[in-house]
């Protein structure tokens, strides 16, 4: 790791204006649980981190109003005991207490953990790494590199919004139950703030993986907003992993429904664990959508959902694996109407 | 009174440490006391491997009259004021440093353990402000100005904390690698209030990777002290 100068920055305003000043390779750093985690693996380098974790106001959450607001800095740990995010969402507190373990959730923020970066292999096991294991070329560390995840060990690697470039699935579950719920994202840069739905924060890998998100460098996220909705109650993240607890997602279901009677009004469907982003399942809404939800409905809805999915050698599982996931997750969100 | 196993204590309380092996012995003993009579495991272990290396091949003199070198942090460093363990201390660190490091390399409270040093295992966990964190992914920086506990902290004039008694009563351990962030989970488990039946305890627990495979005893302890620390 490069030897690097950590400065703590106690506005936005502040904040941004050290970063200009550092002039290239300089990081905000949060609950760092990603970031020190990439320094060490040398895929990130930064000679310049500003800590962002002590900006007075931006760890609040706010439920008063008809939108949640989520400070950027807000602890996971915290918004998921928020008693109307428990008790209103727990498609948002799911998605969040089923990340990762206790200690990281007490450190990470919900705004840093809309960056985390992927978990595929090939791209920590890169050059520079300290691993015995192999230095492997990839697109997104090193653009133009090549993608040893293609043709290799592709068990984890996503199956929905691949491109030759990259199949790297986006590691996180918050963003996915966020996707659901259309949130918004606040950003504040040296132009001051603007906002972007979350469906237009995640960028497609197509042939540059290594851009992952439409943030610049520089902009900070300040808060994260989501408009509330009684499909709020209704609502569940599902997630299927290796081991019970404390791992990342083969596959994933964000849902929350309104509905009326047995039928569903409108749906919220998104997906994790499959896709190279938190990926809004439109078809499988389509096919809920004004009817009674049955099983085999559910199934079907699972079924569209991964229509366009394509496969590598050891991840095919996932296809039908993801399916059930959405339906399981449809009936489970049913079942908490009022 | 109950002998304190040395690992749920931590090395540093058991008494001088070796100069082969604590960078800044100095700065511990200062701190500490450290002059509790008695050989610390990394002095054994130090000593130990002395012995071995120079019945096989003879020392180069250089090797022999090479003293520790003192500290000299290698890049830009950062300054930081922070409690750990009711004691108040402040230094110039690495900023590249994490917690985990600052605490065994510069302050020898070497109980909390590395390792995967990457947020995977839980063996580092420490408290800061009262909360479960991982040490390792925690940069010194971030400590400024706030508390620390380490497994060393727990105890309180030689009485076991009711976890680590609870720990030895269960049998909550094989290798005890994991045992110092096994324990500081453990604690903040039940303070949390999470220690409510098997199933809480386990998820809140999982960040802990035991690979002797203690688990059942690790429950069978927290769910113990959930009663105890009730008193």
């Amino acid at each position: 790791m490069r030897g690097l100068t950590y400065t703590i920055a106690e506005t936005p305003d502040a904040a941004v204006a050290q970063f200009a000043d550092a002039g290239g390779d300089a990081r905000y750093i949060a609950g760092g649980t990603n970031i020190y985690d990439l320094m060490k693996l040398r895929i990130e380098r930064p000679v310049r981190l500003i800590d962002v974790s002590r900006i007075e106001g931006l760890d609040t959450i706010e439920t008063d109003g008809d939108v949640l607001r989520f400070g950027g800095r807000a602890l996971m740990a915290d918004v998921a005991r928020t008693p109307i995010v428990r008790d209103e969402y727990p498609v948002l507190a799911e998605s969040l207490l089923k990340a990762a373990s206790q200690q990281l959730r007490n450190m990470a923020t919900v705004g840093g953990n809309l960056l985390q970066r992927t978990r595929c292999m090939y791209f920590r096991n890169g050059a520079g790494s300290l691993s015995t294991v192999g230095v492997y070329p990839c697109n997104k560390r090193e653009p133009g590199s090549g993608c040893a995840a293609i043709g290799g060990l592709d068990r984890t690697q996503a199956v929905l919004g691949t491109s030759e470039a990259c199949t790297a699935v986006a590691p996180g579950d918050w963003p996915v139950a966020l996707t659901a719920l259309d949130a918004t994202i606040e950003i504040f840069g040296p132009e001051g703030t603007r906002t972007v739905p979350i469906a237009d924060f995640y960028r497609l890998p197509g042939d540059t993986p290594h851009r992952e998100f439409n943030i610049d460098p520089g902009e900070l996220v300040t808060a994260i907003t989501v408009r509330k909705t009684p499909a709020g109650r209704t609502s569940t993240y599902h997630k299927i992993r290796d081991r019970e607890s404390y791992a990342f997602a083969l596959a994933s279901a964000a849902v929350a429904i309104d509905m009326d009677g047995d039928s569903v009004r409108t749906a919220h469907i998104a997906l994790g664990g499959v896709a190279t982003t938190p990926w809004r399942a439109r078809a499988a809404e389509r096919v809920v959508t004004g009817a009674p939800l049955t099983p085999d409905q559910a199934l079907r809805a699972g079924q569209a959902a991964f229509a366009e999915a394509r496969a590598g050698q050891h991840n095919a599982f996932k296809i039908e694996l993801g399916a059930r996931v959405i339906a399981d997750a449809l009936l489970i969100a049913a079942q908490r109407r009022a | 009174m109950q002998t304190l196993p040395k690992l749920l204590l931590g090395d540093a309380c058991m008494g001088k440490q070796g100069e082969l092996t604590v960078m800044d012995s100095q700065a511990h003993s200062d701190r500490y006391g450290g002059t509790v009579s008695g050989v610390s495991r990394r002095t054994v272990l130090g000593a130990g491997a002395g012995v071995t290396a120079a019945s096989l091949v003879p020392l180069r003199l250089e090797a022999q009259e090479q003293a520790p070198a003192p500290l000299q942090e290698a890049g830009p460093t950062t300054h930081i004021s922070f409690q750990v363990n009711g004691e108040q201390v402040e230094m110039d660190v690495d900023s590249r440093s994490s917690l985990l490091d600052l605490l065994r390399e510069r302050l020898a409270l070497t109980g909390t353990k590395k390792g995967c040093d990457h947020g995977q295992c839980g063996a580092c966990t420490v408290h800061l402000d009262g909360r479960a964190v991982s040490s390792c992914l925690t940069m010194a920086g971030k400590v400024d100005g706030r508390r620390v506990t380490t497994i060393e902290g727990l105890a309180s004039g030689g009485e076991l904390h009711p976890m680590q008694q609870a720990f030895i009563d269960n049998d909550a351990l094989q290798c005890g690698y994991c045992t110092p962030g096994q324990i500081m989970s453990a604690v903040a488990c039940v303070t949390e209030g999470h220690a409510t039946d098997p199933e809480s305890i386990r998820e809140f627990m999982s960040g802990n990777i035991c690979r002797c495979g203690a688990y059942v005893g690790i429950l069978a302890a927290v769910s113990q002290a959930a009663e105890t620390m009730k008193g």
